[in-house]
């Protein structure tokens, strides 16, 4: 990977936050005017997050659901606006921009669902579904419309044959790759997968992971790649930040992570990844469930569950420092030891 | 039958769908067995056949599917040949299962106790007082924290995780023979997973409860099964000991499903990647199924290939697996 100082870094998220808030609803309210400590509900889905990703990397954002991850995604490809903080793409600040520079922004960033079903529009047909956006936003002419179509198509390995029809005559490994295919028809520099590859067969799973890899290499695209699969983050990722209940708890190159993983959770993590070569093995969980985010636990919010946990995690939030170089964790035994 | 005979045994099971489309062949030819306290690994992708053969040995197979061959011999009994009547005194006392999604296994209206007393009683005469220690013990069992209040709950005031555990221990209320889990962990995290695992495969270790465990996921069952076949388009192209299949697979099918997990090994590198697509059941190919998508398919595969063993007691339904092994 090339260094931090050589190359700029794409894509900068500075103290990203993402705020979910239920108001109170009548009754609530005149209970409130009553006196009663009722409050409206808010639940901090993304709380203070900063993260960097290079030029050409793929980082890979893991966590179990509910902490986070999917929000982030989204706030970075601008479906969901950030309650505070700031998202700088190529230097620029994202909600500064008008008029023509967020619409390169924009379509400079797409998105990838997870759901193949749900998230083509099954009344369209595949040519309009991946048309419709080059054609609005005058990256190809009319004339062109078809060829263009036809390599896009051709490079998401499908066949251009299939132009006319609509996505339920698809299976589910096809439909993903229409998705990708209507990404990358905006011509892309940065691409966020939201579990794309969580509801396919491990042998069509394997497919659109090589066509990923391909497609990298081919556009010089850059991947943030949301996964709950360690395995398939440890194959595809060149970084891995690893999120609990809206923050970052350990960020790290992959074989650094995987080698030297810091943080209590980010161990258990590890140690509960279902492998090939793991046979007849004694599983050994850890307790408990991710808590609520409508009532996160006070300081560190994995100590409830992290075995070793000590009185300054109960009550000090942790914050992310470097323990080797390039290798980020929050946890506070870092410093005790 | 004496006492040592298997739990489970299944003999060249069909199970066929007759639908205006015409007739298509869900399970074909599956044979397997599983003894007390073994966890048997069942391992395919979306429509191999794998539920369909569960559904099959429980009799859960509707219109306008029917079980049309074979045996399923449960503790030496043929299921097959069960009335209506007797499949339920069975079905949730000596045979039960836990499904993928539990939010659609749990009546969303009816608080948890409400449901795992009825389990109880529909099977046993005995009194509420009784059997509601039985459902708390139960949830204790499968680490619900606090059972005796979480029985009072709704099953919509439980986590994903949770609710698989109370559909767990709803399947192991009446301590029976054989557990059929198909899909259990596929929708939960992995710590969820890990802790699920967990807590089943100590439950199989203790009480000496069989185990089929229905998954697409083969590093689910690599951890937890002694046995596992591999179904493709209705029938088990390979079954055997879990260590001899994943280290050594002889069947081509098996062979890219390995290569198609992410592994450490292979981190960067493209994965090996099984060409096309599952086939219609509706309209498969002549001969072996798999060998549209194979590499190492040859003018004999168009024949049918029949179940051959290996010397390590493997059963593979392959005419080639000796040039796809000197491959390899």
């Amino acid at each position: 990977m090339p260094e931090k100082d050589i190359i700029k870094p794409v894509l900068e998220l500075k103290n990203l936050s993402k705020k979910f808030v239920k108001p109170l609803d009548f009754a609530g309210k005149i209970a409130q005017k009553l006196g009663s400590n009722l409050r409206d509900e808010v639940v901090h889905a993304v709380d203070g997050v900063s993260l960097t990703v290079n030029k050409g990397e793929v980082v890979s954002l893991v966590g179990e659901s509910g902490c986070g991850k999917s929000t982030l995604g989204r706030m970075v490809a601008g479906i969901l606006p950030q309650t505070s903080g700031d998202i700088f793409y190529e230097g620029e600040n994202v909600a500064g921009q008008s008029g023509e520079a967020a619409r390169r922004t924009a379509l400079k960033i797409q998105m990838i669902f997870q759901d193949p079903f749900a998230s083509l529009n099954p009344r369209l047909r595949v040519r309009d579904i991946i048309g419709e956006a080059p054609k609005y936003h005058k990256l190809v002419t009319a004339a062109g419309l078809d060829e263009y179509l036809s390599d896009v198509m051709l490079r998401c390995g499908l066949d251009p044959e299939y132009k006319q029809r609509y996505p339920h005559q698809f299976s589910g490994g096809q439909r993903q790759r229409i998705g990708i295919a209507r990404a990358l028809a905006v011509q892309p520099d940065f691409i966020v997968c939201d579990e794309a590859v969580a509801a396919l067969d491990v042998s069509i799973q394997a497919q659109v992971l090589n066509l990923f890899m391909q497609l990298r290499e081919e556009l010089d695209l850059t991947y943030l790649f949301i996964s709950h699969d360690l395995g398939v983050v440890e194959h595809i990722s060149d970084r891995i930040v690893i999120m609990y209940l809206g923050r970052i708890v350990e960020s790290a190159k992959t074989e650094e992570l995987f080698a030297r993983p810091n943080h209590p959770y980010t161990q258990a993590l590890l140690r509960e990844i279902p492998r090939l070569e793991t046979r007849h093995s004694d599983f050994t969980p850890i307790e408990g469930e991710i808590p609520s985010p409508l009532d996160p636990p006070n300081g560190c919010h994995f100590h409830p569950r992290c075995p070793f946990a000590i009185d300054r995690c109960r009550s000090e939030v942790p914050t992310l420092k470097e323990v080797t170089p390039g290798h980020h964790s929050a946890c506070h035994l870092n410093e005790s030891s | 039958m004496s006492v040592s005979s298997p739990t489970l045994q299944v003999e060249n099971l069909q199970t066929q769908f007759f639908t205006k489309a015409g007739v298509a062949t869900a399970v074909d030819d599956v044979s397997f067995t599983v003894n007390r306290g073994e966890i048997l690994g069942l391992v395919g992708e979306s429509g191999s056949g794998k539920t369909v053969t569960g559904f099959s040995i429980l009799g859960l197979v509707d219109q306008p599917g029917k079980v049309t061959g074979g045996k399923i011999l449960f503790k030496g009994d043929d299921l097959t040949k069960y009335s209506e009547d007797q499949y339920r005194s069975i079905r949730g006392s000596r045979i039960s299962m836990v499904f993928q999604d539990p939010m659609m296994t749990l009546n969303p209206v009816l608080r948890v106790d409400t449901q795992m007393i009825e389990a109880i009683r529909a099977h046993e005469k005995i009194s509420k007082a009784d059997a509601f220690a039985r459902a708390r013990d139960a949830l204790g069992q499968v680490g619900i924290p606090s059972p005796e209040e979480r029985l009072r709950s709704y099953p919509h005031q439980f986590s994903g995780g949770m609710r698989q555990r109370v559909a767990f221990a709803i399947a192991l209320l009446n301590k029976p023979d054989l557990i059929i889990a198909d899909e259990p962990t596929t929708a939960l995290d992995v710590t969820i997973q890990a802790q699920i695992l967990f807590e089943t495969q100590k439950l199989c270790r203790e009480t000496g409860t069989s185990l089929v465990w229905i998954t697409h996921d083969l590093t689910v069952v690599a951890g937890l099964a002694d046995n596992i076949c591999v179904m493709y388009a209705g029938k088990i192209v390979e079954s055997g000991k879990i260590d001899n299949v994943l280290d050594n697979p002889k069947h081509p099918y098996t062979e890219g499903l390995i290569g198609s997990v992410p592994s450490r090994n292979k981190r960067g590198e493209p994965l090996t990647q099984i060409p096309g697509m599952t086939p219609s059941l509706l309209n498969l190919p002549t001969g072996c199924a798999f060998r549209m998508r194979c590499p190492y398919a040859a003018p004999v595969c168009e024949t049918v290939p029949i179940i051959s063993s290996c010397e390590d007691g493997r059963l593979v339904r392959c005419h080639r697996v000796e040039e796809a092994r000197s491959h390899a």
